[in-house]
């Protein structure tokens, strides 16, 4: 059961071969006797996920049930959750139960799908290990020594290790594409707008995107399809139709045009990775792929450039937490500043704070020009060159990451060292690309990922391309060695 | 040394939505507190801001009517502060890129000239909540019920040159605002607020003096008494060798003075950016039209119409201007009386003393157009006199009814009988005999003034009931007779 | 462009972020680490660009005027540290 995709899960469920409710129960068991091991979980939510699984059951019974009644998933704990904490990994929410649901929870809700909890992250999202989250790292279960990655470290950690058959993930800078690649499991980010943000508590506005994060590309079309399309809650999610992801997932990729950017390719990535990439596109030219060389030559200003305006954006964002109306306060604070610095300085962990302060300095007066408006021009520019190369090719293929999971604690202590992790994701971000990441073998007992990055809307082109990978190759199936099965 | 005063200000006015700038939420006033501070207005995680069109037409309607460009592409931006009224740390707001750009408005000088008062820009932004300070335990209590109101901001460039002309243009503004229905204009409730930006300098010195800023003044009276007592300050500050500081000052009107507001002295950095939760507002030529095409008359152009199309004078004609309502009732009372004149005295006369002793608006009125209408028209075929018309008002004014009612039940109807107002004539001789010797003394010219004596009498005796014109001419032949 | 520790203090204020005199070296550190990063950009002429705030060159939406949202007052202040009659106190606010 718990090595089963969602799809699988979803014939099983209509089959009969067991209700809503006894798979709830399982995969909550199997969270409550296994998650020790990773700390993938923030919040179990088990009496609303049998309230869910039992209403499920009730839909499937009056013939109602759509492909996704009755399955399980987990949300990251940056998605707001009526009547479950919604925490942001922060101390600054630990007490914040959520009075409404974000647009994303409740379209899966309407779909029929039963959450379990809420999964682990880096605060607020800040973060590429999971290592700056309240309640602790999570363990990669590939190898309980190192991260799962970041933001969406517990969302990759607890499908790896089979917790879970989906999860929802918010990238930023790379957050659902680098712990995919890390945990060997599929992570898509959307083109930006694709998904409401409204109840995903922001990190950096113009950047933040929700995605699914699961074992299959075709789990995530089937997830991407409930989630996707305009919301009048936010002024910045896209009016442009939700194609039907699942009926293009078979299309055939003769004549697909590749693009490998040399300067993803370059020195300074594991040379393992790079091969595991390599063979990854050799399989595409055997499906009639034509590959060739192009370039994105800003792409090291990306990081720059990024860690000007996520920061600025953020600082502004988490203004909000002051003490006031919701979350933590300090103690007897003496008069306002003090209820505001002592709040702030308490509720919020170091990164946290790094980043609202660089923010704040980009933002503050004489030096908005020098690095706010520049690195908006430099986004322009970086957008440029994608736009450039897609003009030239369908899609762009490049590694995830420039390495495999690294130690807890390996990249804690120098901030700019952690930073570089995302040197591959954080571009499509400044550019609000669409990007999936895939398992596509492994360097040291330890899983890498293919990033395939599209034109804007073509996530139906990006799940295709990755379903037909996974057609032919069966890195996506591989579990951790030392997982329990049922 | 002689001083010239500079000023400048910036208006808040409250847009008249039905729901807020970016939220579904009510903006009525007086709820119960925090009753109408959705999860958008209390900036809870997550929540994203959705503009509302109303406020955007209104803005639009407003730069229109002071003549204005209209900017076809407008930003929000963010300015970030902390304070406990404003949920989110920063105020949604617009910069570099406002809706309505340079614009201008005339107002009329104390020596009735004209002065253009050129408008800088007029900006959309949400308003912030409010806080409470009764004693909570020593804290104060925060209501966000006002936070995200919309209001546009007009700021003037520093072309007024005394208080008359600060309040002046603030009551063009607000004419403006209320004839084109984008706000109630209760200046009490605080739907427009006025901050005004004050500086002196030497006459004929080119260079600006250092201003201060007085914050929050909520009537024309005290926009003027706060400019005067700040304009006094600075110069006797200024001729003991002092210097002016730039700050933030409260001006208190019941101590008629000034205070620095020490709180807001610490430096600003609003970290402005464009708020990226929100797309630029783009706008077609075509939009814009439709809205011209639906701008009702304008008070500067209603006023003008009154002198020409009533005759009313500049005086009546600019004050039933001033305020939508005013002007309609003005324009519904003469409508049923076809007498602008008498219509006019009764509104700016009886009217507007009776509401602003109950402190009400006009739509608050007590007695409508219609009620005042009929009473008129009994002054003008002369069932009734003026003075008994003033005591009809009272009664519509404290118990309804109409004027034929009135008149009826109480048997005010003017007596034109001659036979019997030429008795009570008689009567008033017969009982003032000195006076009557006094004006047969007198010199014939000046006969006329001493006739007003009898006139009273004469009207005290019947109640004011009689018909002063025929009073008046058979006085006159009795007394005259006797000389 | 390094900050010392006045820069230090006066950013963490400017963001209402209580900070020890102990963690300022710390953050001074960190910080310049993270400036020296971003300071990446200034080799890099941007002459005639237009910045860009948003990735997706489309234009803000608008809402109807009209009341969607109904008193919750108690379900939204569950969560609140300190309320009293509906108010959401804080330490005295001096104008």
């Amino acid at each position: 059961m718990f090595n089963l995709t969602l799809s699988e899960l979803s014939q099983a469920l209509s089959r009969g071969e067991y209700s809503s409710r006894e798979l709830t129960q399982a995969f909550l068991d199997r969270i409550q006797s296994l998650d020790t091991q990773y700390n993938s979980f923030i919040t179990i939510s088990e009496e609303q996920a049998i309230e869910q699984a039992k209403a499920a059951d009730a839909i499937r019974a009056a013939g109602k049930a759509t492909r996704l009644t009755g399955l399980p998933i987990a949300h990251k704990d940056l998605f707001c959750t009526q009547g479950i904490r919604t925490s942001c990994g922060s101390k600054m929410l630990d007490n914040f139960i959520s009075p409404y649901n974000a647009t994303l929870v409740e379209r899966l809700n309407q779909a029929g799908m039963v959450t379990l909890g809420k999964t682990n992250m880096d605060e607020f999202a800040m973060g590429s290990s999971n290592e700056s989250s309240y309640y602790g790292a999570v363990k990669n279960p590939w190898d309980a020594g190192r991260v799962p990655g970041g933001s969406s470290g517990g969302s990759a950690a607890a499908v790896a290790a089979r917790l879970i058959p989906a999860s929802t993930g918010s990238d930023t800078g790379g957050s659902i594409r680098q712990p995919a690649a890390l945990c060997g499991i599929t992570g898509l980010k959307p083109t930006y707008g694709r998904i409401s943000r409204y109840g995903m508590i922001a990190y950096a506005s113009s950047f933040d995107q929700a995605g699914p994060m699961t074992r299959t590309a075709e789990d995530a079309a089937l997830l991407l399809q409930a989630m996707a399309g305009e919301d009048p809650l936010d002024s910045t999610s896209s009016t442009q139709a939700v194609p039907d992801y699942t009926s293009t997932l078979n299309d055939n990729l003769s004549g697909l045009r590749i693009g490998l950017p040399k300067e993803f390719f370059a020195e300074g990535t594991d040379p393992l990775i790079l091969q595991r990439v390599q063979e990854a596109v050799a399989e595409f030219e055997k499906m009639g792929a034509t590959v060739k060389e192009i370039s994105l030559p800003n792409t090291q200003l990306s990081i720059p450039s990024y860690y000007i305006l996520a920061p600025a954006e953020a600082s502004s964002n988490l203004s909000r937490f002051d003490g006031v109306r919701y979350g933590h306060r300090c103690d007897t604070p003496k008069d306002l500043e003090d209820l505001y610095k002592r709040t702030r300085a308490e509720g919020f962990g170091a990164e946290v704070k790094r980043r609202i302060m660089v923010g704040t300095y980009a933002l503050s007066e004489g030096f908005y020009d020098a690095y706010y408006r520049k690195a908006q021009q430099i986004r322009r520019v970086i957008q440029q060159d994608f736009i450039d190369a897609l003009n030239e090719v369908d899609v762009i293929m490049a590694p995830v990451t420039p390495c495999s999971a690294f130690h807890l604690g390996e990249k804690n202590s120098d901030p700019v060292s952690m930073y570089m992790e995302d040197i591959f994701t954080l571009s499509l971000n400044l550019a609000g690309l669409p990007g999936i990441s895939i398992p596509c073998g492994f360097a040291d007992h330890l899983p890498v990922g293919l990033q395939v990055i599209g034109n804007y809307f073509a996530e139906g082109k990006l799940l295709n391309i990755a379903h037909q990978y996974q057609q032919v190759t069966a890195w996506h199936q591989q579990a951790p060695a030392n997982l329990s099965e049922d | 040394m002689e001083w010239e005063v500079v000023i400048g200000l910036e208006i808040h006015v409250q847009l008249a939505t039905n729901t807020k700038i970016f939220s579904g939420a009510s903006t009525a006033f007086g709820a119960e507190p925090n009753t109408q501070a959705c999860a958008v207005n209390l900036a809870l995680p997550g929540t994203l801001p959705v503009f509302n069109e109303n406020a955007l037409r209104m803005a639009i309607m407003f730069g229109l009517a002071v003549n204005a460009e209209i900017g076809k592409r407008s930003v929000f931006e963010r300015k970030n502060y902390f304070y406990p009224d404003l949920p989110k740390g920063y105020q949604t707001t617009q910069l570099a890129e406002p809706i309505v750009g340079p614009g201008f408005i005339d107002i009329e000088t104390d020596d009735g000239d004209t002065r253009r008062v050129r408008i800088h820009h007029a900006h959309l932004e949400e308003d912030a909540g409010k806080s409470l300070h009764e004693d909570f335990h020593g804290m104060s209590g925060i209501d966000l019920n006002r936070a995200g109101t919309p209001l546009v901001e007009i700021v003037s460039e520093p072309d007024m040159r005394s208080s008359k002309e600060a309040a002046a243009y603030a009551r063009k503004i607000h004419a403006i605002v209320t004839t084109l229905g984008i706000c109630d204009g209760n200046m009490a409730e605080g739907s427009m607020r006025c901050d005004c930006n004050v500086s002196i300098r030497p006459k004929g010195q080119e260079t600006l003096g250092t201003r201060t800023e007085l914050k929050n003044i909520n009537s024309f009276r005290f926009i003027e008494r706060a400019i005067d007592t700040e304009v006094n300050r600075q110069i006797d500050l200024i001729e003991d060798g002092g210097r002016v500081i730039q700050e933030t000052r409260l001006y208190d009107p019941d101590k008629n003075e000034t205070r620095s507001m020490r709180s807001k002295e610490e430096a600003n950095d609003y970290r402005y950016f464009p708020c990226p939760d929100l797309l630029p507002v783009v706008i077609d030529d075509t939009y814009i039209d439709n809205i011209r095409a639906s701008l009702p008359e304008l008070p500067d152009a209603r006023r003008a119409r009154f002198c020409e199309e009533y005759g009313l004078s500049e005086y009546d004609a600019g004050v039933l201007s001033s305020d939508r309502a005013q002007a309609d009732y003005f324009e519904t009372v003469t409508g049923l009386t076809q007498s602008a004149k008498l219509s006019a005295n009764w509104i700016t006369g009886e009217l507007a003393r009776l509401l602003n002793q109950a402190d009400l608006t006009i739509q608050q009125s007590r007695v409508s157009a219609e009620q005042l209408a009929g009473l008129i028209n009994r002054i003008q075929d002369e069932t009734i006199t003026g003075k008994i018309a003033k005591t009809v008002f009272e009664i519509l004014w404290n118990e309804g009814g109409t004027a034929d009612q009135i008149i009826e039940t109480q048997g005010l109807k003017q007596v034109n009988d001659t036979g019997a107002i030429e008795a009570a004539i008689d009567q008033v001789i017969a009982q003032c005999s000195p006076q009557v010797e006094q004006y047969i003394q007198a010199e014939p010219d000046k006969r006329g003034k001493m006739l007003g004596f009898f006139m009273g009498q004469v009207m005290k005796l019947t109640q004011g009931k009689a018909n002063p014109g025929q009073v008046q001419g058979l006085l006159k032949q009795k007394l005259d007779q006797r000389c | 462009m390094s900050l010392d520790r006045s820069d230090v203090e006066r950013i963490a204020h400017l963001a209402r972020i209580a900070i020890d005199d102990s963690e300022i070296p710390e953050y001074t550190e960190s910080l310049n680490s993270i400036l020296t990063l971003i300071d990446q950009l200034q080799a890099t002429s941007t002459d005639g660009i237009t910045p860009l705030a948003h990735p997706m060159d489309a234009v803000q939406r608008l809402r109807e005027d009209e009341v969607t949202e109904c008193n919750q007052r108690d379900r939204l202040q569950a969560c609140a540290p300190a309320v009293e009659e509906g108010l959401f106190l804080v330490p005295k606010v001096i104008e």
